[in-house]
C-alpha cells in the first residue's frame, strides 16, 4: 500500500502493486495488438485500450462492495446465468444454429463466459453452508456436481469445447480446495486414464485424427495443424531476444492465423523472443500469487474457497492459452486474457480481480476492527 | 485434536482449515508446476529449437521465383545454329494478384485472341497454382497483341506481359528427327523427379531426339528472384536476384548445309539418308523425310496438325535413320563378296546365269540373263544368280559373321532415344528363333539381302564407310565426346580393294548406277544399288500402289581412290535403287565437293515440287491451320 500525505485515503488504499501488474500486462497487450495490426491502433488496440479501462474502472469500483453482498447474490447469479444460457440454446434452437450470445440491444452478452466466476461463487457458497462435519458425505458432492454439470453440458452443445473445460476445471479446483475426499480425485483421474484408450477406440476417424494431429502438428502443416505449426514456428523463430517489435514476420505476413487474438502470446514472443514471454509469465504468475494470498488471508471459509477459485479462474485461462499456443494443448479457443483482442475474457478477468479486491479490502479492514 | 471429541462443529472446524491449506498447497505446487512446464516449453521453443524454428520461419517468409535458364544452343560441326533460342512475347497471370477473374480472361481472351479451350486450360492450372506461382495465358504472341496487353496493363493487375525465350530450329523439318523438340513438362515428368522448375510457366524439355538425350547438357540452371510473400501470396518486397546460368552449347558432327540440301533434295518422298566422314565416323547428314516441323511442337501442337501428321503413309513422326527397318536388298552384295573372297573364293570363278536359278523345288528368278558373271560383273551388273549359287558353297555362319562385322544389324552408341538395329540371319540365329534348320533357300535370300536380312538406313552408311576406309568405324554425332580409337578392318587389303573396284564399277562402268555418276572434275563415287521386295519374291516391276512398290536403296563412298565420305540412302517404295536412291546421293554427294553444282541440280527439281521444303512447309502449316479453323467451325 503507498501511504503517503498528499495521496487520498480511498486511493492509497486501492491495491497499486496488483493494479500496475495487470496494466502491465495489458499495456504488453495493448503493444502487441498494435504491431500485429502492422502497426496501427486500429482496428485493435485502440478498442482493447478503451475496453480495458472500462472494465478496470468497474473492477476498482467493485472493491468497495462488501462480502455479504457477494455471498447473498451467488446463487440468484448463478441462476441468472442458467437461465441465460438455456435462452441461447432456444434461441440457437429456434434460429437452427450454433448460438453463444444474446443481443440485449446494447451489448451482446455471452453467458458462459459470466458462468466462469459465477461456478466458483456458487460453490464457494455451497461448501460454505455445508456444515463442515458433512464434506466427507454424499451430499457434500452431488449437489456440486449437478452445479457444475448442468452449465457445462449446456455450454458443450453451444458447442464450446474450451469455455466448458474451464467451468469444468473451475469446478472441481472448487470441491478440491473446499475438502472433498482425496480419493474421489484419485479414482476420477484413474477412471479417466483407463476412459481415454477405450474413448480413443471408439473415436470417428476423423476425431482421431484430431488427436493425432494435436500429437504431431507436422505431419499435417497445411491443413488441422497449420495453427500449432504456425504458432510454434513464431515462438521459436523469436528466440532469446525476439526479431523485434513491429519485425515479427510470422504475424505481419499473415502466416499465424489469429495471431491477434488466441494465438497473440505467439505474436508477441516472436517479436520480444523468450524474455518477452518469460515476463508475461512471472507477471501473470504474480497476479495469480496474489489471489492465492487473499484466500489464504481469508478470515471467512466463503472468503477463502471464492478467492481460491477466482485466482484458479484467471490461472486456467492463462495456463490452458499458453500451453495451447506452445503445442501442449489442442486448439481450444481459449484467449490469453489482457493481451488477446476480444472484451469477454477481459471482463471475465476483470471481474474476478475486482471480486478479489473486494475480498482483500475486507480482509484488511476487517483485521483493523479486530 | 484433544481427546474425545465433544463439539464435533469446532474441531472439524479445524480439521476444515487444515484441510484447507493443505488443499491450497497441493493446489499452488500444482500451479507453479505448470508455470514450470510453461517457462521450460517456451525455453526449449526458443533456445533449443530455435535455429529449426527460425530456418522454417524464414522459408515461409522467403519464397523463390523461378527464372527459367535459357537453354544451350545446338550447333553444327562448324557452328552453325542448328537448334537456338529465339525471343518471344507471352503472357503470365499470378491468380493472387487478380481482382476480378472473369473480367481478366474476358479481356485478354479478346486481346489475345484466346479460344475457348485456352480458358478452359488457364481456368483449370489457376486453380491448381499455389501462392506466388504464375499461370501461362499465352506464349508467342505476336507483337501486336502483346502490345495491346501492355497498353491496357493498369486495369489488369496480376497480369504479367514478359519476354521469354522459345525454341527456334531454323532449318525447320530439315534437323527434326536430329534434334527431336521440346515441350512442357508432363505431370508425369514433375512426379519423376518434383522440380519446381518443371512447372514454370514457359520452361521447355527435350522430349525427344538430342533435345531429349541431351537434356542435361541443354537445361542450365535456373535463376531466382527471392521475394517476400504473405502467406496469401501477396508480395510484400524483392530481395537480391540470383542470375539464371543458360545450359552448355552442344557442338555436333553434322554438316548444317548438307543435312539441310539432304533433307530438301528429297523432296516429297519418304526415305532417308546418312552421311559420314570416312576418316572420323562423324555423322555429316542424319535425315529422315518427310519429318513434322518440330518448331511448332515447341508451342503445343494443335490436334488437326498432330492428326494430319500421324495419319499420313510417309509417317512423318517416324525417326527412319535409327527406327526404320528395311530388307537391304542388293546393297548387301559387297560385303557377301568380302565374305566369299575371306572363304577363298576365287574371284576369277565364273557362274551362268540363265535369268534364275533352281535350288531345291523352287526356281529363283534373276533380274535379267546375265550370262557368264565373275564376282567383279556379279557385283557390278548385280547379278543375283552368282550369289545365290556362291552362298551355296560357302559357310552361311561364316558369311553372317562378316556381314555384321562390317555393320548390317549392329546396335551402334548414339545419343539417339530409340534404336532398332535389325537383324542379320545366321544359321545359329534361325535355329535359335524360329527352332529351323537353315536351308538353301535362306542362303539364297540371306546372300541378296532379303528374307529374314533387316537393316536401319546408319547401318546403310557404316557399311560402305567401313568398306571404304578398311576400318572399323563407328558413327559419331557430338564433336566434343572422347574419340575411341579406330581400329582397322580385319580382312585381307586386297579382298578390300577388289570390292572397292568393284563398287567403282557399278556407277562408272557398265553397272547399275552409272546413271547417278559424279559430274564432277577428278571426282569418282563408287556405289552400290538395291531394291528391297515389299510385295512378294517374283512380283517385281512396276506396281501402280506406291504402297506396293520396292523399297530403292543406295550405299556410296567417293572420291573412289581416297574416300571422304559415305552415305546410305533409302527412298521407300522408290522402286529400283538406281532410279530413286542413286541420284539422291550423287547430288548430296556432289554437295560436299561443290555446293554450287549441287543446289543448279536442285533448282529445277524444286520448281517441279513446287517450291523449296520451307515454302512447302509453310504453305503446310497454312493449311494445317485452315483446318483446324474450318474444324473449329463446324464443331461449334
Amino acid at each position: 500500500m503507498i501511504s503517503s500525505a498528499i495521496i487520498p485515503q480511498p486511493l492509497a488504499k486501492l491495491p497499486w502493486r496488483l493494479i500496475f501488474l495487470v496494466a502491465g500486462i495489458a499495456m504488453i497487450g495493448l503493444m502487441t495488438l498494435y504491431s500485429a495490426a502492422g502497426g496501427s491502433i486500429r482496428p485493435w488496440a485502440l478498442k482493447q485500450a478503451i475496453t480495458f479501462l472500462v472494465f478496470l474502472c468497474i473492477a476498482i469500483s467493485m472493491s468497495w462492495v462488501k462480502e455479504s453482498t457477494i455471498k447473498s447474490i451467488a446463487f440468484p447469479l448463478y441462476g441468472a446465468v442458467l437461465v441465460m444460457l438455456v435462452m441461447v440454446e432456444l434461441l440457437g434452437f429456434v434460429t437452427k444454429g450454433a448460438q453463444r450470445w444474446l443481443d440485449v440491444g446494447f451489448i451482446r452478452l455471452q453467458p458462459s463466459e459470466f458462468m466462469k466466476p459465477a461456478i466458483v461463487l456458487v460453490l464457494a457458497r455451497f461448501y460454505d453452508l455445508l456444515p463442515a462435519g458433512d464434506i466427507r458425505k454424499w451430499r457434500a458432492i452431488w449437489p456440486a456436481v449437478a452445479l457444475i454439470g448442468v452449465p457445462a453440458v449446456l455450454i458443450l452443445v453451444q458447442p464450446d469445447l474450451g469455455t466448458c473445460m474451464m467451468v469444468l476445471l473451475g469446478g472441481i479446483t472448487m470441491m478440491f480446495i473446499a475438502g472433498v475426499p482425496m480419493r474421489l480425485f484419485l479414482a476420477g483421474a484413474a477412471a479417466v486414464a483407463v476412459a481415454a484408450p477405450i474413448a480413443f477406440s471408439m473415436m470417428h476417424d476423423y476425431q482421431r485424427k484430431r488427436v493425432f494431429i494435436f500429437m504431431d502438428p507436422e505431419s499435417d502443416p497445411l491443413g488441422a495443424g497449420y495453427h500449432i505449426s504456425q504458432s510454434k514456428i513464431a515462438i521459436g523463430s523469436g528466440g532469446i531476444f525476439g526479431k523485434g517489435f513491429l519485425n515479427g514476420s510470422q504475424s505481419h505476413l499473415d502466416y499465424l492465423p489469429e495471431g491477434h487474438t488466441d494465438f497473440a502470446f505467439a505474436t508477441m514472443v516472436e517479436e520480444w523472443g523468450l524474455v518477452g514471454g518469460l515476463l508475461v509469465i512471472f507477471a501473470f504468475g504474480a497476479v495469480i500469487r496474489w489471489g492465492m494470498m487473499v484466500s489464504l488471508n481469508a478470515k471467512s471459509r466463503f472468503a477463502q474457497l471464492a478467492a481460491a477459485g477466482l485466482s484458479a479462474t484467471i490461472f486456467f485461462y492463462v495456463s490452458i492459452n499458453l500451453m495451447m499456443v506452445m503445442g501442449l494443448a489442442p486448439v481450444v479457443g481459449i484467449p490469453l486474457p489482457l493481451v488477446s483482442f476480444g472484451g469477454s475474457a477481459v471482463m471475465t478477468v476483470m471481474l474476478c480481480l475486482g471480486m478479489l479486491m473486494a475480498l482483500e479490502r475486507q480482509q484488511r479492514t476487517t483485521s483493523k476492527l479486530a | 485434536m484433544k481427546g474425545p471429541v465433544k463439539n464435533s462443529k469446532r474441531v472439524t472446524s479445524a480439521y476444515q482449515s487444515m484441510t484447507f491449506s493443505r488443499r491450497m498447497l497441493l493446489a499452488g505446487g500444482a500451479q507453479v508446476a505448470v508455470g514450470g512446464v510453461l517457462i521450460g516449453r517456451l525455453g526449449w521453443l526458443s533456445v533449443a529449437e530455435n535455429e529449426h524454428y527460425q530456418l522454417l520461419s524464414e522459408s515461409n517468409r522467403v519464397q523463390l521465383i523461378i527464372v527459367p535458364p535459357r537453354r544451350g544452343w545446338i550447333v553444327d560441326r562448324k557452328g552453325k545454329p542448328i537448334a537456338i533460342n529465339r525471343s518471344d512475347f507471352r503472357v503470365d497471370i499470378i491468380p493472387e494478384q487478380i481482382e476480378d477473374t472473369e473480367q481478366t480472361l474476358k479481356t485478354l481472351a479478346h486481346l489475345l485472341d484466346l479460344s475457348v479451350d485456352d480458358v478452359d486450360r488457364i481456368l483449370k492450372d489457376m486453380k491448381a497454382a499455389r501462392g506466388y506461382q504464375p499461370v501461362q495465358v499465352a506464349e508467342n504472341v505476336p507483337y501486336e497483341n502483346y502490345a495491346k496487353v501492355v497498353v491496357r496493363l493498369p486495369e489488369l493487375p496480376g497480369v504479367q506481359p514478359m519476354r521469354g525465350f522459345s525454341r527456334f530450329y531454323p532449318d525447320g523439318p530439315a534437323v527434326a528427327h536430329l534434334v527431336g523438340f521440346v515441350g512442357a513438362a508432363s505431370a508425369k515428368d514433375y512426379e519423376r523427379d518434383k522440380n519446381p522448375l518443371l512447372i514454370t510457366p514457359g520452361f521447355k524439355i527435350g522430349k525427344d531426339g538430342l533435345e531429349k538425350t541431351l537434356e542435361d547438357r541443354l537445361r542450365g540452371t535456373p535463376g531466382g528472384q527471392r521475394v517476400e510473400l504473405t502467406a496469401r501470396g501477396k508480395l510484400v518486397r524483392e530481395l537480391e536476384p540470383k542470375p539464371d546460368r543458360s545450359g552448355n552449347t552442344v557442338k555436333l558432327t553434322i554438316d548444317q548445309g548438307l543435312q539441310q540440301y539432304v533433307a530438301r533434295r528429297m523432296g516429297d518422298q519418304s526415305g532417308a539418308l546418312v552421311a559420314m566422314d570416312v576418316a572420323s565416323g562423324d555423322l555429316l547428314a542424319f535425315v529422315s523425310m518427310p519429318a513434322y516441323d518440330p518448331n511448332s511442337f515447341s508451342g503445343g501442337i494443335g490436334r488437326t496438325e498432330w492428326r494430319m501428321l500421324s495419319e499420313n503413309d510417309h509417317i512423318p513422326l517416324l525417326n527412319k535413320v535409327t527406327q526404320g527397318l528395311y530388307p537391304s536388298g542388293s546393297t548387301i552384295k559387297p560385303a557377301m563378296a568380302l565374305a566369299f573372297l575371306k572363304q577363298g573364293v576365287d574371284p576369277k570363278r565364273r557362274v551362268f546365269c540363265p535369268g534364275g536359278l533352281r535350288i531345291g523345288n523352287r526356281y529363283f528368278r534373276c533380274d535379267a540373263a546375265h550370262g557368264s558373271m565373275d564376282m567383279h560383273s556379279a557385283i557390278e551388273r548385280s547379278c543375283n544368280t552368282y550369289f545365290w549359287a556362291t552362298g551355296l558353297i560357302t559357310d552361311p555362319e561364316q558369311t553372317t559373321e562378316m556381314v555384321q562385322y562390317l555393320g548390317y544389324g549392329q546396335q551402334f552408341d548414339l545419343p539417339i532415344p530409340t534404336q532398332r538395329f535389325g537383324t542379320m540371319p545366321s544359321p545359329e540365329w534361325l535355329l535359335k528363333k524360329y527352332q529351323r534348320k537353315w536351308q538353301g533357300y535362306d542362303t539364297a535370300n540371306t546372300s541378296i539381302g532379303q528374307g529374314y536380312v533387316l537393316i536401319n538406313p546408319m547401318q546403310l552408311a557404316v557399311m560402305p564407310a567401313r568398306l571404304a576406309s578398311g576400318k572399323l568405324l563407328a558413327p559419331r554425332l557430338l564433336m566434343a565426346g572422347e574419340r575411341k580409337p579406330i581400329t582397322g578392318l580385319d580382312v585381307d587389303p586386297t579382298h578390300l580393294e577388289f570390292v572397292q573396284k568393284a563398287m567403282a564399277a557399278v556407277v562408272n562402268e557398265h553397272g547399275t548406277a552409272v546413271g547417278s555418276k559424279l559430274l564432277l572434275d577428278g571426282i569418282q563415287m563408287a556405289g552400290k544399288t538395291g531394291t528391297a521386295q515389299v510385295f512378294k519374291l517374283g512380283a517385281r516391276g512396276h506396281q501402280s500402289s506406291w504402297a506396293l512398290r520396292d523399297h530403292a536403296l543406295f550405299i556410296a563412298f567417293a572420291p573412289v581412290d581416297r574416300p571422304r565420305f559415305a552415305m546410305g540412302c533409302i527412298i521407300e517404295h522408290g522402286g529400283f535403287g538406281a532410279s530413286a536412291a542413286a541420284p539422291i546421293v550423287r547430288d548430296s554427294m556432289t554437295y560436299l565437293f561443290d555446293q554450287q553444282k549441287a543446289m543448279d541440280a536442285l533448282a529445277p527439281l524444286e520448281a517441279q515440287w513446287g517450291g523449296t521444303l520451307a515454302e512447302r512447309n509453310a504453305r503446310q502449316a497454312a493449311q494445317f491451320k485452315a483446318l483446324a479453323a474450318a474444324k473449329l467451325v463446324r464443331t461449334t
